[in-house]
């Protein structure tokens, strides 16, 4: 999966998730950018995600990461 | 993970147009309910849960009508995470038809906000209180071997709960619903985890079955979750890393299945189960079209795959009836054909004694569906429709949607199993009367017969040698008042609903004056059949706070009967006056004459339908009917005339 379809989905993703139309889903977008991204959300995207890709993460990788360029690197080494 | 349970598989699947029509709420005029429940009514993941509760929420900040969900204010208290469960209870809800608030105080403070009287949850005067703990909630010291030790560590969590429970009593006097508890999987021997004493699986065991057994005397209610888990299983129920990292004491991909699980416990609170089960006969009862295959072609019987599988639907179905649940049929066949197995098929289960209704005709199952409610005398809302036929489902939803219509599976060898795991029928309470309530709603429907047979209703009313017997609320019929007061919808002058504890303290209030009726007659006992509370107000008055009737026994003039004992106690106690109100629900018009027919004067009515009405207790004298009456239990002190 190349990096233009991972933001493709990513940014349905992050509709469904944070409830939101407008959201620009860029690689260093971080939580503090976005209303309603808390650490809970945080939970909730990163199982949509691991649901959609069907992957996993590890506790450790969940921890560090910092935007969604961390994210998507993530996601293209499993997916 | 099995896909029937953690994917709710009798649920129709989300529409792809969840989204605009989530979007189209705030262009939608008039109540929200009906539009809220539809889109709750299909298996919804977190995520859209969480967008129809913050839906929900605006709706309510916006003060929209969500009429006709009923409202349930409902604490939550846990040793865990529930942030992202609090939205799917509150979409979850609107599913069963429920508005719930969620009052949720800060992590882990359960104690604290069970016992402080001014505490978050006691200053909210909930309509109940959900504890929704998880065994780590203790410190469940391991007691090998140790039998002494381990019932005293399972006496120390069961005193614990119950000072929760003393605590939220005294505070707030609201429902406590209790969770048993999900043991985690792993073990320490391995089987002999059970077998011996001490162990976490046995201590949770013990603290389990202690529960259950306190929870079936104190009134309160037990949502299973051990249950829940152990059928998904405690390896999938049970996410190490998601209690590690945020404290959730059970994987987020079933947070949605146990929503559900919390939300019918609280609509079965509310009186809002299923009351009848409507079967489809060809390929739902028996395997084949009996138009077609004929009475030997048709699978039913056992030592055939497919026969079995339809013979465990009919099991159920007649389970289900044991319990009080009503049988009909809707069938698109001639009646004589359709009938013919359960007449002359040795190996059919359920036999025409056991179908209160039998529609079979070439009517639209809808039409059937609703002659079916309208001989039962419920509403469209208490019935279960099941139907192998996706046609027929989508039929029934789009006509009917008050009706529950379970989606099946393409194996019949699925389909007990799925109607089983929707919990239509989910009840919080089961009174002697349930056992025979599906044979009264089929003697009902003998006595219609009968009344067409004899013409005059007088002669009929009089042929049924009815004895009906008064007697003020007690500890003995509380169960059956509460669940009266909180199922009965069309015979209801007021809905109010009340708690157990809330019947309690007017059974123990020496100015209310309370009635539980009961009747019987030819045919046999129809148990409790009406409810009455009336409370003292200024100018010595009597205000009938709540007037219910089942309407099971519509048209035997018993509400005259009713008013004449509530006159003969009024004049003992010296009341001057009778007031009443009728406020209109989507359900009570049936009742919307109620005062009038009986001689009550109006005084009041305004735009939204509500009328007040009073009458004189000097003077009154209602039209008798004829039956024998019994007054039983009043104080002696009260010194009726003859």
């Amino acid at each position: 999966m190349d990096e233009t379809q991972i933001y493709a989905r990513l940014t349905e993703i992050f509709e469904d998730v944070f409830d939101e139309d407008a959201l620009r889903i860029t690689p260093e977008l971080s939580a503090k950018d976005v209303d309603g991204w808390d650490s809970l959300t945080h939970i909730r995207l990163i199982l949509t995600i691991e649901k959609a890709f069907k992957i996993k993460f590890s506790t450790s990788e969940i921890g560090n990461l910092e935007n969604v360029g961390d994210l998507v690197q993530l996601i293209k080494a499993r997916a | 993970m099995n896909e029937i349970y953690s994917q709710m598989q009798w649920l129709p699947r989300v529409p792809p147009e969840f989204s605009t029509r989530l979007k189209a709420l705030g262009d939608l005029r008039g109540p929200l309910g009906p539009e809220l429940q539809g889109l709750a009514m299909c298996a919804l993941d977190l995520n859209q849960l969480t967008k129809l509760a913050k839906a929900i929420s605006k709706a309510r900040l916006d003060s929209r009508p969500l009429a006709p969900l009923t409202s349930f204010r409902l604490a939550v208290l846990s040793n865990s995470t529930i942030d992202l469960i609090v939205p799917a209870l509150v979409a979850s809800a609107a599913r069963h038809g429920v508005a719930l608030e969620v009052i949720q105080p800060h992590y882990d403070q359960v104690a604290q906000e069970a016992m402080t009287p001014d505490s978050t949850v006691n200053r909210a005067q909930p309509d109940a209180v959900l504890f929704a703990l998880d065994y780590r909630a203790f410190p469940l010291k391991l007691s090998l071997g140790d039998a002494d030790a381990s019932s005293a560590t399972v006496q120390g969590v069961l005193g614990y709960l119950q000072a929760l429970r003393s605590g939220i009593k005294a505070n707030s006097n609201a429902v406590c619903i209790f969770q048993t508890f999900a043991p985690p999987a792993e073990t320490l021997f391995g089987s002999l985890d059970r077998a011996l004493p001490g162990t976490l699986r046995s201590l949770i065991d013990g603290i389990n079955r202690e529960l259950a057994a306190f929870v079936r005397t104190s009134g309160d209610v037990l949502l299973d979750v051990a249950g829940l888990a152990e059928t998904v299983g405690l390896a999938d129920w049970h996410n190490p890393e998601l209690w590690n990292m945020a404290k959730f004491s059970f994987s987020d991909e079933l947070i949605p299945l146990y929503a559900d699980h919390v939300c019918r416990t609280v609509a079965a609170i509310r009186g809002k189960s299923g009351k009848v089960l409507v079967l489809d006969l060809d390929n739902t009862v028996w395997g084949g079209v009996i138009g077609d295959d004929g009475l030997d072609g048709i699978k039913v019987a056992q030592g055939d795959a497919r026969g079995e599988a339809h013979l465990a639907v009919q099991r159920l179905a007649l389970e289900l009836r044991q319990r009080g649940i009503v049988l009909a049929v809707a069938s698109k066949n001639s009646d004589e054909v359709a009938r013919a197995p359960f007449e002359k098929h040795p190996e059919m289960l359920l036999k025409l004694d056991h179908i209160a209704v039998f529609q079979a005709n070439w009517n639209d199952k809808a039409t059937n569906i609703q002659a079916i409610a309208e001989e039962l005398s419920l509403g469209l809302d208490a019935m279960v429709f099941l139907d192998d036929n996706p046609a027929e489902r989508g039929l029934v939803r789009k006509l009917l949607p008050q009706v529950s219509v379970p989606e099946l599976p393409e194996d019949p060898a699925y389909y007990a199993r799925t109607l089983a795991a929707g919990g239509y029928f989910e009840a919080v309470a089961f009174a002697s009367e349930d056992l025979q309530r599906a044979g009264f709603y089929q003697d009902n429907a003998r006595r219609v017969s009968l009344q067409k047979q004899v013409g005059g209703v007088d002669a009929y009313l009089a042929s049924l040698n009815m004895t009906i017997i008064f007697q003020p609320f007690d500890a003995t019929g509380r169960a059956r008042i509460v669940q009266l007061i909180n199922k009965s919808n069309q015979y209801n002058l007021t809905t109010r609903r009340y708690t157990d504890p809330e019947v309690a303290a007017a059974e123990n209030a020496p100015e209310v004056f309370t009635l539980q009726v009961r009747l019987a007659d030819i045919f046999g006992d129809n148990g409790m059949i009406s409810v009455v509370i009336c409370r003292p107000v200024e100018d010595g008055a009597w205000d009938i706070d709540t007037w219910l009737m089942s309407c099971r026994v519509l048209g035997r003039k018993v509400e005259n009967m009713v008013l004449r004992e509530i006159l003969a106690h009024a004049r003992a106690a010296g009341v001057r006056k009778l007031t009443g109100v009728y406020l209109p629900s989507d359900r009570n018009k049936l009742v919307v004459d109620h005062y009038a027919k009986l001689g009550f004067t109006k005084v009041h009515a305004d735009d939204s339908g509500l009328t007040r009405w009073e009458l004189l207790v000097e003077g009154a004298d209602p039209e008798s009917a004829p039956m024998e009456v019994v007054s039983q239990g009043f104080s002696a002190m009260e010194n009726l005339p003859a």
